[in-house]
């Protein structure tokens, strides 16, 4: 019978087929854009996901059958055993539970002490990257504080490794940031070996920045650490920024091609430092007291 | 008559959704990237066999269902096996012709499709794998192939043998 009307209406079946496989092409290639850009079809995922539940239940059958299997016939030598092992657990980790009480003591003493010698070097804040520039050939980044929390132009932006970049635009909640690698930007540093002060410029890469202004004979090599100098007045002195990573002196060339490594992972980095440069003044009235 | 095609497509639906559940069922680390396409080799022998019962939407359906139970966008699995058993439908006369231990070798290309699109759109979307990683689905898949026909042979979608 089913057969019968299958050979009838053979073409024009066979003509919607390919209908209803662009159709459903069409329909799959939106819900793919949807659901990678927006969070629109979670409850369409939710609702198929319940009906999906009780499979997982059945599959996961056999693993928690056998573990209910295993746990209920463990023998009671065993369970001695297990008794025996955790109460021998439980007494080591209370003696040294006692210890750390110590320690937190010691460490709230000595965080004190840190906090105290931050405040009379330079005031930092931690700040978290919100987004970073999708443009490759555009270094910047936008973090979570703005001109509310006193973040202006030209502030220095560091992480714990090193530097990172500075303040470009300041908005009331968040800022935009200047990578040290983005091709416009260029930093006064000095090499901490031998007090050698150039310029370190932006390569457009995460990896590299170049000091195209040393000359042949400039005491430079590879392994060097640059740090802010802290002459262009924007960073404070002294923070790490790169490692000499190739030193290349051509004769027929008055510059030698120099470039380093940042120590801070530029692409790697979620939460950074704003600073805040003290003035000399306020430094010594703290130091007074 | 539609009790009894109801009562004829229940086996079937049986089939699919143990498929389902193969594919999602727990399995050691070292066999995941040669879990079997336990889900398309099914929805390849139905297609096949009743290219007019279970069509394209059918497919898409499942392939839904699949999305959410693998965790993967909406509409990723639905649009790779509507157009598998899209080729299916357009090719089941000369499928059909092979005998089992053949069809093994003519489903590779289907099988291929499948996983090429799942790469495919997985690339698109920005998750990177290698290639290779998906080859072990096909050849699973292809050498299981002769074991799921014979399976499947045995359910009573019919109630008649002539179905040509």
């Amino acid at each position: 019978m089913a057969a019968g009307t299958d050979s009838q209406h053979r073409s024009p079946r066979l003509a919607s087929l390919g209908v209803r496989f662009l159709l459903l092409c069409g329909l799959s290639i939106t819900l793919l854009i949807v659901d990678q850009r927006e969070n629109h079809l979670d409850t369409v995922r939710r609702a198929v996901d319940a009906a999906v539940e009780p499979l997982r239940t059945i599959v996961d059958a056999p693993v928690a059958l056998w573990q209910w299997i295993n746990d209920t016939t463990t023998s009671r030598s065993d369970l001695l055993l297990d008794n025996n092992r955790l109460r021998t657990e439980r007494l080591l980790t209370q003696a040294r539970l006692q210890r750390y009480t110590a320690l937190e003591a010691e460490n709230a003493r000595l965080r004190a002490m840190l906090e105290a010698t931050s405040r009379v070097r330079d005031r930092v804040r931690v700040a978290e990257i919100m987004s970073v520039s999708p443009n490759p050939f555009r270094h910047s980044i936008v973090i979570d504080k703005g001109t509310r929390d006193d973040v202006y132009d030209g502030q220095a932006i560091v992480n714990a490794d090193g530097v990172v970049g500075q303040i470009i635009n300041t908005g009331l909640l968040s800022a935009q940031g200047l990578l040290i690698s983005d091709p416009d930007h260029a930093l006064p540093v000095e090499v901490n070996r031998t007090g050698l002060r150039t310029i370190a410029v932006g390569t457009g890469e995460f990896d590299r920045l170049d000091l195209p202004f040393l000359p042949n004979n400039a005491d430079i090599a590879e392994g060097d650490l640059l740090v802010t100098s802290g002459l262009g007045g924007a960073f404070p002195a002294g923070y790490p920024v790169a490692i000499i990573s190739k030193v290349e002196r051509i004769p027929a060339m008055s510059f030698a091609e120099v470039s380093a490594q940042p120590v801070a992972a530029l692409n790697q980095i979620r939460e950074v430092m704003l600073i805040w440069q003290s003035d000399p003044s306020s430094d010594s009235e703290v130091g007074d007291e | 008559m539609s009790d009894d095609r109801a009562s004829r497509r229940l086996p079937v639906l049986i089939s699919i959704v143990v498929a389902l559940m193969l594919a999602i069922a727990p399995m050691p680390n070292w066999a995941i990237p040669f879990r079997p396409d336990w889900v398309a080799l099914v929805l390849i022998y139905w297609s096949m066999n009743l290219p007019r019962t279970y069509s394209v939407g059918h497919a898409w359906l499942i392939g839904i269902v699949l999305d959410v139970a693998h965790g993967t966008l909406l509409g990723q699995h639905a649009l790779v096996l509507s157009c598998v058993v899209y080729v299916t439908i357009k090719f089941h006369l000369q499928l059909r012709l092979y005998p089992v231990s053949q069809m093994a070798l003519t489903i590779v290309p289907l099988l291929g499709l499948y996983e090429f699109l799942l790469f495919w759109i997985n690339g698109v979307a920005g998750i990177h794998a290698p290639l290779a990683t998906y080859w072990g689905p096909v050849l699973t898949s292809a050498l299981l192939w002769p074991l799921v026909t014979l399976v499947l042979r045995t359910v009573p979608y019919r109630s008649r043998a002539s179905h040509m």
